[in-house]
């Protein structure tokens, strides 16, 4: 199990677990964030602490600080 | 009230509603400008700020629709007001019927994302046509989509469309047409069911508390509408209109899930995108291999924690340095032909009451509207660009830790920038943000920064009292003046920003999901609508508040009059030139006395009284009663402080700030002991005062106009001048306490 701030940009990862309020994993869900789900870290900001990924080829920025619960395991 | 429909009564005759829905991005409102043209309406739906865009459709059939753009949403779960309203007008909640069709646009390029919320819409029973938008784009990415399957799958006429391109609209309005006509060729209904016994028995509970209005008799409905209770209600969400049954239920069956172990949100979203994942190598066939996307690469570029930044400054120097000085011109431009307007009437009318409440408080008062369109069109046509293009999400993401720190919304960063050209023009951009919350706050902040207004005040003001001295041998005293109002007033809006965040508008935070829209062209004619529109709006509502407090504040400063003011100037003139003085000492005599009875007049308006009864309040500040009429007069726009005071000071409206003449009259002014009434400290205090009040009706009408309420521009006036009262109040008293003047 890694957290996001394991992944480094380029790599890939699939969710296992999500985290934070109900809202906030609705709305992830919603976007195709499911466990399971393969997710591709594009990069990191180098100012602030967003993390953009590409999730069923859409691309989101998160904040990592708001993503710290979510859990990934490594892409078979 | 109907809003997404005509009034009830004139139901027999109304149009059918088509609402053009989707995902945020996918070119919704570029496709809806395509098909409407230049014939659309802007309303607001009720009660809310979230404006309601529709237009008229004429269809082959000859029968006419009414087309609605619905505000952009994943889901139709909630997480702002306006996905919210999205939400209600296509699924026809109340306080809405459904529509008779929904267009649903969905970007090719993300396939299985945009179908999550086609397979919800089908659930709930709308007709519906899909328009597979950007379906051009495809090609570039060795991927292509197989258009009959998908349709067959979905059991929807699917038109693949290019929104930008303008391509596949006949065959989309032909698909409308025939749904309208027979809506069953269209076969909504639910796609992905729920086959868990335990989460079935979650539904029929639930249903029995679903609104019979809502169901519209379906069963279908029903349950859909269940499915949407189950996912959309929790403690603190902020739906309207939920009844008490329903959330109580849905409180209990959560919970009696939560404690046998279920999770229903996953359980459903997995369910609809199990259907989706299922499909969706049939329905999007991959040619070739991935290539990275030109937009990775370009945000490699802009993105990058250097280029990036150094970028996006200059882009935004761009933006203000247009507004600040390439909209000048035609900002000169309209004073001038209001000014030659009122000459004209001047000319034309006798001169009397009615000829000066044309040329004073209407045409003036207009023209002070009319003024700020040249920063108001050019700042939406940046906005636009930047929005279409997809480089505002890079702007909230470059801006994010820092805005964020000051509670602010990463995109709250182009409007606050834009405060210091004008705040009008910056609170209208406020729209670029989602949340209302979001938006209030920045509204309530943009006014404190240093504004093109309020130059002429603190240009006569350091003109007359600060002298043209050096510091340190080389900085100018007046330059270093200037640039400290600058960064006072800018740390000011920052601290109130951190503030009110953390008081006032403090709420639940809410976790940031920034979607990064590929790099695309702007679509020009939508650009130039939002700026027509977004003008025309601000004409409209702010202007008839404009104007209104123009005359109030003419009638102020005119009223009561002495009627015979013109007989004793002429006959003042004629006494003057009964002593057959020299041409040059005649004109300076004349304009001395023309000047001084002028004044007097003012004085004893109820304005001039007004600035009497509020002395005591502003002694304290260092502002004696004329400065108060000045300050009267400032409310309608700061610069005209100016003009009031050559007035009070018998020098003529005419002046501008770098008259010296106003400069030596504020010099000698005396107080009653002899003392000057200006001194640098006054001077300061005076300068402090404009920069932190809100001396604008302009600003309060556009707040007005932006929020739909008189709770803000109110709110926003209190606080502003209480601020701006103590902190002249500290600068004045501390001075004097340290021995200043």
């Amino acid at each position: 199990m890694k957290r996001l701030h394991d992944i480094r940009p380029g790599e890939s990862a699939r969710l296992a677990q999500l985290g934070g309020e109900r809202s906030f994993q609705r709305r992830l869900m919603e976007l195709g964030l499911l466990p399971g789900t393969r997710v591709r870290l594009v990069r990191r900001a180098g100012v602030g602490d967003l993390v953009e990924l590409e999730v069923r080829g859409g691309h989101i920025s998160l904040r990592r600080s708001e993503v710290s619960e979510l859990l990934f395991e490594r892409e078979r | 009230m109907n809003p997404v429909r005509a009034a009830p009564a004139a139901n027999a005759s109304r149009l059918p509603v088509v609402a053009i829905a989707g995902n945020p991005n996918t070119g919704k409102t570029t496709l809806f400008n395509r098909m409407t043209g230049s014939d659309q309406k802007v309303g607001n739906y009720p009660g809310v700020t979230v404006e309601r865009h529709s237009g008229k459709l004429k269809l082959g059939s000859g029968r006419t629709v009414e087309l609605v753009d619905v505000p952009g949403t994943y889901s139709l779960s909630a997480r702002s007001r306006e996905e919210e309203i999205a939400i209600q007008a296509v699924a026809g909640l109340t306080p809405f019927e459904p529509p008779d069709l929904v267009v649903l646009v969905v970007d090719a390029t993300q396939l299985s994302r945009n179908l999550y919320m086609v397979l919800q819409v089908l659930e709930l029973g709308v007709p519906i046509v899909v328009a597979l938008n950007m379906t051009d784009m495809l090609a570039g990415r060795g991927e292509e989509i197989d258009v009959a399957h998908l349709s067959r799958e979905l059991g929807l006429p699917v038109v693949p469309v290019s929104a930008l391109h303008g391509t596949g609209f006949d065959e989309l309005v032909r698909e409308i047409d025939r749904v309208i006509a027979k809506p069953d060729s269209a076969q909504p209904g639910a796609r992905w069911s729920p086959d868990s016994s335990a989460l079935l028995a979650d539904i029929n509970a639930v249903a029995a508390c679903i609104p019979q209005p809502w169901k519209r008799g379906s069963t279908d409905r029903e349950r859909a509408l269940s499915l949407w209770a189950l996912l959309s209600i929790e403690d603190h969400d902020e739906l309207v209109g939920v009844p008490t049954d329903l959330r109580r239920v849905v409180t209990e069956r959560r919970k009696l899930a939560t404690d046998a172990g279920r999770q229903i949100d996953l359980e459903v979203i997995r369910g609809r995108y199990g259907w989706i994942d299922a499909r969706i190598d049939a329905f999007l066939k991959r040619k070739g291999p991935v290539a990275r996307s030109l937009t990775e690469s370009i945000d490699a570029v802009l993105l990058n924690p250097v280029f990036g930044f150094a970028i996006f400054l200059t882009l935004m120097g761009l933006v203000f340095q247009s507004l600040f000085s390439w909209a000048d011109p035609a900002m000169k431009l309209v004073e001038s032909l209001f000014d030659g307007l009122a000459t004209l009437v001047r000319g034309t009318l006798p001169p009397g009451l009615f000829q000066q409440f044309l040329t004073d408080g209407v045409i003036a008062g207009v023209g002070s509207i009319v003024v700020f369109l040249p920063q108001i069109l050019l700042l939406f046509l940046f906005i636009g660009v930047l929005e279409d293009s997809g480089y505002m999400a890079r702007v909230a993401f470059l801006m994010d830790r820092i805005m964020r720190a000051l509670g602010l919304h990463g995109r709250a960063f182009v409007p606050m920038l834009s405060g210091y050209a004008c705040a009008v023009p910056a609170i209208l951009a406020t729209r670029t943000m989602e949340r209302q919350r979001d938006r209030t706050l920045t509204m309530m902040v943009i006014p404190l920064m240093t504004c093109s207004a309020r130059l002429p005040v603190y240009t006569l003001i350091i003109g007359a009292l600060f002298p043209a001295a050096l510091v340190f041998g080389f900085m100018p005293t007046q330059g270093l003046l200037m640039v400290g109002m600058y960064l006072f007033s800018t740390l000011m809006a920052l601290a109130a920003a951190a503030v009110l965040s953390r008081t006032m508008f403090k709420g639940k935070r809410v976790p940031l999901i920034l979607e990064m829209p590929p790099y695309r062209f702007p679509h020009w004619p939508s650009v130039l609508r939002m700026m027509l529109q977004r003008s025309k709006a601000f004409l409209v509502t702010a202007g008839s508040v404009i104007l209104l407090i123009s005359i109030i504040l003419w009638a102020l400063l005119t009223f009561p009059r002495d009627a015979h003011l013109a007989d004793k100037i002429a006959a003042a003139q004629a006494r003057v030139v009964a002593q057959h003085l020299p041409l040059d000492q005649e004109a300076e005599q004349v304009a001395d006395i023309v000047g001084g009875m002028r004044g007097e007049a003012l004085r004893s308006t109820y304005g001039g009284r007004l600035g009497h009864l509020i002395e005591p309040v502003i002694k304290p500040l260092g502002f004696d009663w004329k400065i108060g009429v000045g300050l009267v007069g400032a409310f309608a726009a700061r610069e005209v402080f100016v003009s009031t005071m050559g007035v009070v000071y018998g020098v003529g409206d005419k002046v501008d700030e770098k008259s010296t003449t106003l400069r030596a009259k504020i010099r000698a002014e005396e107080r009653e002991d002899g003392k000057p009434v200006y001194t640098p400290l006054v001077g300061l205090s005076l300068m402090i005062f404009f920069a932190l009040a809100c001396q604008c009706m302009s600003t309060l009408a556009a707040v007005y106009r932006e929020t739909k309420s008189w709770r803000w521009p109110v709110f926003l006036f209190a606080y502003m001048t209480a601020l701006a009262w103590v902190a002249s109040f500290i600068v004045y008293q501390g001075g004097r306490a340290l021995g200043f003047a």
